[in-house]
């Protein structure tokens, strides 16, 4: 039995509400909380980074090269006598820009597409659906190198690649999300008031397909990013010196061997918090956005 | 006459946890059930009735416990028994029919299998006789063919035989108690009674008891020997059935009865404080609105409707009758435009629009004058517009361009008309009751004046009272406002109240049509006679 039948319904009004909200569902999962202050530390470090680290990150240093963690170099220094530390930090705005853009493109373009296929069907299901088969058939990380390596070694072209091997991923799902709404009453009330079609799409039902589609995009947040540094990691994408995780691992990974194994470590390892944040944050969101669970 | 009850329930208390506290859904409920009695519990929705048969079942869901209180059953103290025992109990000794039987069925498992896995599990049949019993429990439900409906999936079965499966498996261990959670809402009224009149049969056959949990009064007082009402938590009233009907005694109970639509009563006697009469509107309105001819529909080889005449004037109410699949949701999707038909005309103020695909409808000028309401008001809202931004999205669609002041004041003029307090139209729909929801749809669809209202079951999924209340309500809207009604129903008993005039479907073809009167007291067709035969007739 739910509260609203028990006649315990308490007026929610705007932001307050949201953020009474948000702090219940924080101290309710507290993983949700440090998933929380873990997104915040990046997307601090991302806007402030290159002017807050203690180095120049494309610094070279001869003289420091390959130095342990230290009170003066906290994650070491690299090859070139790099501060490891200051490169981390600096990388993290191109990595979520990668990231963030990547995941915007796909939420526009597969998220559309999707709710476009689930809600009219027909030729437009059949479209987009093929579509998506034809992605999904190409091992994902594959595919994405060849993309990258077919339009060029540049950081749109990362965008896009990570674009397209989550088309898929939403376009499915924004269609089943869609498609169980097209014949629910509201969409029926809507077509009675005068909306047509796309307004139907855009406005009554994205809203109600939103809060499942943002855990998506946190998911893919993640997903993206290690991507991007696969591709960097690999050789493509971002090219040396400029810092980026997926680099910073290549180029430390020989070291792990001989000893120096800080280069390869501290990137890596911000690299997987990064990931782990945002698949915390999905599952938070979720139930922040949702609002049949503020009750 | 035994003296020991079978099930004695005493100063039962139920809290559930929940996010603002500790509520209790049931209050110091007593209840005792002798061997071969039927007990009706009525309410309406919150009134902790299921909450109470789940707890004598020990089925709360997590958040809730049992405070206080006793239940015993055959001797057997059931809150203190290990939960290993009790699944013993459940459907053994105990077993319960739930509200939706196709949610109760596994959807891929053949339905003689499925009654083969409780005999097997209470050990009450073995490999070899399995099928046999399964076989000889359908025949006791009364399905016809039982061999072959062995094989049959629960798809291929209609609502009133799902049931009856899940009856089946109910009492395939030949249980002492069986607790019927609102077993027939949702299914037609000659299936509602083909499926009461069994559960009493047999419960009357095997000495079983019953518990028969429900909302309608009047379907309680005709199958049960005593009937408890349930309000907020609490039993407000405990009597034999012929005596709470004919007797009430507690103000609540007299409520609800007077609620019940029933041969005789008007709308108004519904609900204890009449509003006042209505003015009607200004300028009386008279001639022909909406002119249907030849409407069709095929899906297939089947003709969902067929050929169906009917006309409705200015200022009139006409009820469209008929059980789930007579095409009557059908034809009034073709009248809305919201669905196109295969054959026929349908003029509508001397306009014909059956010719306008359903998809350019909404940009047709005449949309705002056909308007809705819907049976669900839950499914019928979106569950991320507020109260106000869903009353007004035909006026931001359709209505010449508002301010956000005047469309505020317009969504309250609106809201003040349907009875909702303004201070509700911040809300979304889960923070609203499901009487206040079906305002805010009444709202919606009256928000532009329109000519024709199609209301489709519009108090199907409300308690009594709030049906009481909402009928009158449309009543004084039409009045006021001018405006024709197509009022889609099963239930002959509410559409005789708003209805001018009655027109009966069967198999997408009308059978019968005539005045409200005519058709409820002198009807010509034999199957209108079925359906008014099977409204639960409460013991005189």
């Amino acid at each position: 039995m739910s509260a609203t039948e028990l006649g315990i319904v308490r007026p929610a009004s705007g932001l307050t509400a949201t953020l009474q909200h948000a702090r219940h569902v924080i101290t309710e999962n507290p993983v949700t909380g440090v998933a929380f202050a873990l997104f915040l530390v990046l997307i601090l470090a991302a806007i402030l980074g290159p002017s807050l680290v203690p180095y120049d990150p494309l610094a070279t240093d001869s003289s420091a090269s390959l130095r342990p963690p230290s009170a003066a170099h906290w994650f070491g220094t690299d090859q070139l006598g790099r501060d490891i530390f200051s490169r981390v930090v600096v990388a993290t705005r191109l990595d979520m820009i990668i990231a963030v853009s990547s995941v915007a493109v796909v939420f526009a373009a597969g998220g559309l597409a999707g709710i476009s296929a689930g809600y009219f069907g027909g030729w437009t299901d059949r479209i987009v659906g093929r579509l998506a088969d034809t992605i999904m058939a190409f091992p994902l990380f594959v595919l994405a190198m060849g993309i990258v390596a077919a339009l060029g070694n540049t950081v749109t072209n990362i965008v896009i690649a990570t674009a397209v091997v989550n088309f898929p991923l939403y376009a499915r799902l924004a269609r089943a999300e869609a498609n169980i709404r097209r014949d629910a009453g509201f969409v029926l009330a809507a077509r009675l008031a005068g909306n047509t079609d796309a307004r139907i799409l855009l406005f009554h039902i994205l809203p109600n397909i939103l809060p499942i589609m943002v855990v998506q995009m946190s998911l893919t947040m993640g997903y993206a990013i290690l991507n991007a540094a696969g591709l960097s990691f690999i050789g493509l994408g971002v090219r040396p010196p400029t810092p980026e995780w997926g680099i910073m691992v290549a180029e430390g990974a020989a070291g792990i061997i001989s000893g120096e194994w800080w280069v390869a470590l501290f990137p890596g390892l911000t690299l997987m918090g990064a990931v782990f944040c945002f698949n915390l944050l999905g599952d938070g969101l979720r139930d922040i956005v949702d609002p049949r669970r503020r009750t | 006459m035994e003296t020991l009850p079978l099930l004695d329930v005493h100063d039962l208390t139920v809290e559930f946890a929940t996010r603002r506290g500790v509520v209790r859904a049931v209050e110091h409920v007593d209840l005792s059930v002798r061997r071969g009695e039927i007990l009706g519990i009525v309410g309406e929705s919150g009134s902790g009735k299921s909450v109470t048969s789940y707890a004598v079942m020990r089925i709360l869901d997590r958040a809730g416990r049992i405070a206080e209180g006793s239940v015993t059953f055959s001797g057997m103290d059931l809150r203190d028994l290990p939960e290993s025992d009790m699944r013993d109990l459940r459907g053994r000794e105990i077993s319960m029919v739930f509200q939706n039987p196709r949610a109760a069925l596994n959807p891929i498992r053949k339905i003689g299998r499925q009654i083969e896995d409780v005999l097997l599990r209470h050990g009450q049949c073995t490999r070899a006789d399995a099928r046999a019993k399964a076989i000889a429990m359908l025949d006791r439900v009364r399905i016809a063919r039982p061999e072959e409906r062995y094989d049959a999936y629960p798809f291929e079965l209609s609502g009133g035989m799902c049931q009856r499966v899940v009856i089946a498996l109910a009492l395939a261990c030949r249980p002492r108690l069986l607790i019927a959670d609102e077993p027939t809402t949702g299914l037609d009224v000659t299936t509602q009674k083909a499926v009461m009149d069994l559960i009493v049969e047999l419960t009357r056959e095997s000495r079983m008891s019953a518990i028969l949990i429900t909302h309608d009064l009047g379907l309680a007082a005709a199958y049960c020997d005593s009937v408890m009402v349930m309000e907020k938590g609490r039993v407000v009233e405990a009597a034999p059935a012929a005596t709470i009907f004919s007797a009430p005694t507690h103000p609540y109970t007299k409520r609800l009865l007077r609620a019940t639509p029933r041969p005789g009563a008007t709308l108004r006697d519904l609900v204890m404080d009449p509003p006042p009469e209505t003015v009607p509107a200004a300028i009386p309105k008279t001639g022909r609105l909406l002119d249907v001819r030849g409407l069709v529909k095929t899906y297939g080889a089947v003709n969902a409707v067929d050929g169906i005449d009917l006309h409705i004037d200015r200022g009139e109410s006409v009820g469209l009758v008929g059980e789930s699949g007579c095409g009557k949701s059908t034809t009034s999707m073709m009248i809305m435009r919201l669905l196109d038909p295969s054959d026929g005309s349908i003029h509508f103020d001397g306009q014909e629009i059956a010719a306008i695909p359903a998809r350019a409808f909404p940009r047709h000028p005449l949309r705002k004058r056909i308007q809705m309401v819907f049976q669900d008001p839950t499914d019928s809202l979106n569950p991320r517009f507020t109260a106000e931004r869903a009353i007004a999205d035909p006026i931001l669609r359709m209505a010449d361009r508002m301010g956000r002041d005047a469309l505020r004041a317009r969504c309250e003029d609106l809201a003040g008309l349907v009875g909702l307090p303004t201070h509700l139209l911040d809300r979304f729909p889960h923070q609203l009751s499901g009487g206040q929801k079906a305002r805010v749809g009444i709202a919606r669809a009256i928000a532009l004046n329109p000519d024709l209202v199609i209301l489709d079951e519009p108090t199907a999924a409300l308690d009594v009272s709030v049906q009481a209340v909402v009928l009158n309500l449309l009543e004084e809207l039409k009045i006021s406002l001018g405006m024709s009604y197509l009022f889609v129903s099963h239930d002959l008993h509410v559409v005789r109240l708003l209805c001018d005039r009655v027109i009966v479907m069967r198999a997408g073809r009308i059978v019968e049509q005539g005045t409200a009167q005519q058709v409820l007291e002198a009807p010509t067709a034999d199957y209108t006679r079925e359906l008014l035969a099977a409204v639960p007739h409460p013991p005189a």
